[in-house]
């Protein structure tokens, strides 16, 4: 059974990716018999280029998947480089859980609450400071720039930025390596990017082209902050991908495979980004400048994360309270009266989604957190780890574009005959599902001292033993959160849903994302709350268990 | 002498002979380190040797938990039966650290009940094996407590008592005095020794204490290189 694990995890994490891609292609080539095509040609490709404004669509993915991607980078880095250990850091430390656990729609939409031309803000500010009553004729959301679409990409992304910096952190020796370069008369900043970053980078490297394939191809969040005409490329393809005419599904082929090229165009900007940077800053550390514009780094590093964060909370109050609120005209600063009624008027829908939503994410996360167990008490039984050869595969399904290979999965599903099942959306799900909790058990689970399986085996304990009594065990706290990421990670999924289920199952996501064209606030309030509630509701739990379970127990108990 | 098939271990042996035939043992290909011993019943033997040299490597190989990395060659026999086609929990030897590695999730009671052999049944039989050793070392309420709460001293105890009840047919010891200060340090290796010799348990000690092996006051075995 264990030595299955590992190979079972590559096929259901893999399999659909390579499965989709080789079923996107035919298509893209004009190659799909039950849709009547049976030879190879640039029909598609031609066609994919007769569209409107799709110049325009590929300049909006790639330039606004390119600069959130760049400006979360850059606020994490810099933040962390003028903070680490210190008050302010500690504090965004604090928030990133509860942060992260907010699903990308939810966000977007909070931040649409926020900014809009009758948003939140504009209400603070009105009449008092911009002399309005009625709200500004200003296009905000949806701008034909994506730069709130930028925003909402950038607010999202650096927490998980930052959550990477910090697991990369300790291995980088990152107070003593500052402790030295200051002793040398390096200024914070600057003595942080000469002496930990070059570490640091390599570990954070991977993640950071997930954000770029993930900013350059994303619907969800376009959907609801992004341009409309045109909108991105990723939206346009799921309206050709869904559209009732058949035959649209050979350019929605050929324009996903653009897009896997555009996203992997994107990160080779990156990459020569990359070189051109390390050989600047060579040059800079051989000429020994101590500082160079320190200050200036430091305060707009934590203007920047204060502002987006502050954003990001804000736009979630103002979602609460468009939920409980019963009128809340312009530009009142706050609902007049708040209540329960939209809640209950809507009781029955949101239960009915968020029943789907569970149906889907429990079963994904129990078997993503199963079969990650297994691989590791696996490769712990044999002695070895297989981190390095396998740590760029898990990250394989976050940076193809998930727009290029969901719409090949299908046709598989299809020929197996369990297209737009519950079963199938759940199958795409773990694709996305399994590395984040790989990701979020593996480092815990290897750091688990290996001579307590040691001393249990000497005391005569078998290794199923072991595994129960003891390695479980200490690793609960892990694997409770690793289960909540997992399902947070499920419930957020926008296109895996969409496109796999056919449109037939009704998560709380999709049903939110839909609700988007109508403007419904109130509705999409409470929606978008739901789908907070229960990713919060799952790391809850994921930090009480530990707690209950162990509530005698010191070493295991204080918050790791 | 060489049994082709391991005989199955009986699940309570009485501690018996160790004896180290020929073991070498390699990476990549590099000899680390060889020995050739024989500890008698209640005996102990010292390892010596600078940092490095792969004396821990030798005991994981005993216990049955060599890294991948290496690879030996050679026989560990006690009592005759060679062990090392055995799995690690069927060979029946205990381990001490310099950590004393009590399970955290578990209480002090636990972390022995955990030790204590199957054949001892019964929830009461079980109950009073627990007590009877957290006495022999003076723990004797201390059953219900987390072993995080315990002092350096008491938790270095309870893991020579778990040690000790899980029944082993012999010792090894990877520097187990070398994290406590020294009065400490002296009550351990009387209790150590003592008990050992009591049971007949041999012991293979890896130090870089001197005084730890004047206090074991077997032979030692000095594996600097030159001599
Ligand atoms: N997993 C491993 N892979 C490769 N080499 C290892 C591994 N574990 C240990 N080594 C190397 O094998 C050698 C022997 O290590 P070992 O821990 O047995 O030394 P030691 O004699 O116990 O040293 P010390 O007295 O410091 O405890 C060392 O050079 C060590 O670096
Ligand atoms: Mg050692």
């Amino acid at each position: 059974m264990l030595k299955l694990a590992p190979l079972a995890t590559l096929a259901l994490m893999l399999g659909p990716v390579i499965a989709g891609l080789a079923g996107t292609v035919l298509p893209a080539f004009g190659y799909m018999p039950a849709l009547g095509g049976d030879s190879l040609s640039l029909a598609p490709f031609h066609d994919l280029l007769s569209r409107p404004g799709l110049a325009t669509s590929l300049a909006l993915s790639l330039g606004t998947g390119l600069a959130a991607s760049f400006g979360a980078f850059t606020i994490a880095i810099l933040f962390t480089a003028a903070f680490e250990g210190g008050r302010f850091f500690r504090a965004m430390r604090a928030l990133l859980s509860p942060l992260l656990a907010v699903p990308h729609a939810a966000a977007a939409f909070g931040l649409a609450f926020l900014i809009a031309p009758s948003g939140w803000a504009m209400r603070l500010l009105s009449p008092w400071a911009t002399g309005a009553t009625r709200p500004p004729d200003l296009l905000i959301i949806g701008d034909p720039y994506g730069l709130s679409m930028t925003l909402g990409l950038m607010a999202k992304e650096v927490p998980f930025l930052l959550l990477m910096v910090l697991a990369a952190l300790p291995q980088t020796d990152s107070l003593r390596a500052r402790h030295v370069a200051t002793g040398l008369g390096y200024a914070r900043i600057s003595g942080w990017l000469g002496a930990v970053l070059p570490r640091l980078y390599p570990q954070i490297r991977l993640p950071v082209f997930a954000v770029i394939a993930y900013a350059t191809s994303v619907v969800d969040v376009a959907i609801i902050l992004g341009p409309t005409t045109p909108a991105p490329l990723a939206v346009r393809l799921v309206g050709w991908m869904r559209d009732p005419d058949l035959a649209m599904r050979f350019t929605a082929s050929a324009g996903a495979l653009v897009q896997l090229g555009l996203s992997a165009f994107a990160i080779g900007l990156w990459v020569a980004g990359e070189r051109l940077v390390a050989v600047i800053g060579r040059a800079r550390l051989r000429s020994g400048r101590r500082q160079a514009g320190d200050r200036v780094s430091a305060t707009s590093s934590a203007l920047a994360m204060g502002g987006l964060t502050a954003a990001l909370l804000a736009g979630l109050v103002a979602i609460a309270l468009w939920s409980f609120a019963e009128r809340w005209r312009f530009p009142d600063a706050l609902p007049g009266t708040l209540t329960l009624a939209s809640w209950q008027a809507h009781l029955g829908h949101l239960g009915a989604a968020s029943a789907v939503t569970l149906a889907i994410a429990v079963p994904v996360t129990l078997t993503a957190l199963v079969l990650a167990l297994a691989c590791l008490e696996g490769e712990t039984r044999k002695g070895i780890a297989l981190r390095h050869r396998t740590l760029p595969l898990l990250y394989v399904p976050l940076i193809v574009p998930q727009i290029a290979f969901l719409f090949g999965f299908q046709i598989l599903l299809l020929t197996l005959g369990i297209a737009d099942t519950l079963l199938a959306v759940g199958l795409a799900h773990l694709v996305f599902v399994l590395p984040y909790v790989f990701l979020a058990l593996s480092d815990p689970w290897r750091a688990i001292d290996p001579r307590y399986g040691h001393v249990a085996s000497a005391l005569g304990a078998s290794p199923n033993r072991i595994f129960w009594r003891v390695r479980l065990p200490l690793a609960l706290r892990a694997a409770a959160t690793a289960a909540a990421l997992g399902l947070a990670v499920s419930v957020a999924q926008y296109l895996p849903t969409l496109l796999i289920g056919g449109g037939r199952h009704a998560t709380i996501t999709t049903e939110a994302v839909a609700l988007s064209a109508g403007g419904n606030r109130r509705l999409i309030a409470l929606y978008a709350m739901t789908q907070m509630i229960l990713p919060f509701l799952a790391f809850t739990l994921a930090a009480l268990a530990p707690a209950v379970a162990f509530r005698q127990r010191q070493a295991l108990r204080a918050s790791a | 002498m060489t049994d082709a098939k391991p005989t199955p271990a009986p699940e309570t042996t009485p501690p018996a002979e160790l004896v180290f035939d020929a073991v070498r043992i390699e990476r990549q290909g590099v000899p680390l380190i060889a020995l050739d011993a024989r500890v008698a019943q209640g005996e102990v033997l010292t390892l010596m040797g600078p940092s490095g040299i792969g004396k821990s490597t030798l005991l994981a190989y005993a216990a049955g938990f060599l890294d991948p990395a290496f690879s030996a060659r050679g026989r560990v026999l006690v009592g005759g039966q060679d062990i090392t086609g055995l799995p690690a929990h069927r060979r029946h030897v205990g381990l001490l650290f310099q950590d004393p590695l009590l399970f955290p999730h578990l209480s002090v009671g636990d972390n022995l009940a955990f030790a204590l052999p199957e054949a001892i049944r019964g929830r009461s039989a079980r109950r009073d094996a627990v007590h009877q050793a957290l006495c022999e070392v003076e723990l004797g309420g201390y059953g219900a407590r987390d072993p995080a709460t315990l002092s350096g001293g008491q938790k270095a105890r309870i893991a020579l008592m778990r040690v000790l009840v899980s029944e082993p047919r012999a010792l090894l010891l990877d520097e187990p005095f070398s994290k406590l200060d020294t009065g400490l340090k002296a009550q351990m290796r009387d209790l150590v020794f003592g008990k050992a010799r009591r049971r007949g348990l041999p012991v293979l000690l890896v130090t870089h204490d001197r005084d730890d092996a004047a206090a074991a006051g077997g032979p030692i075995v000095d594996l600097s290189p030159g001599k």
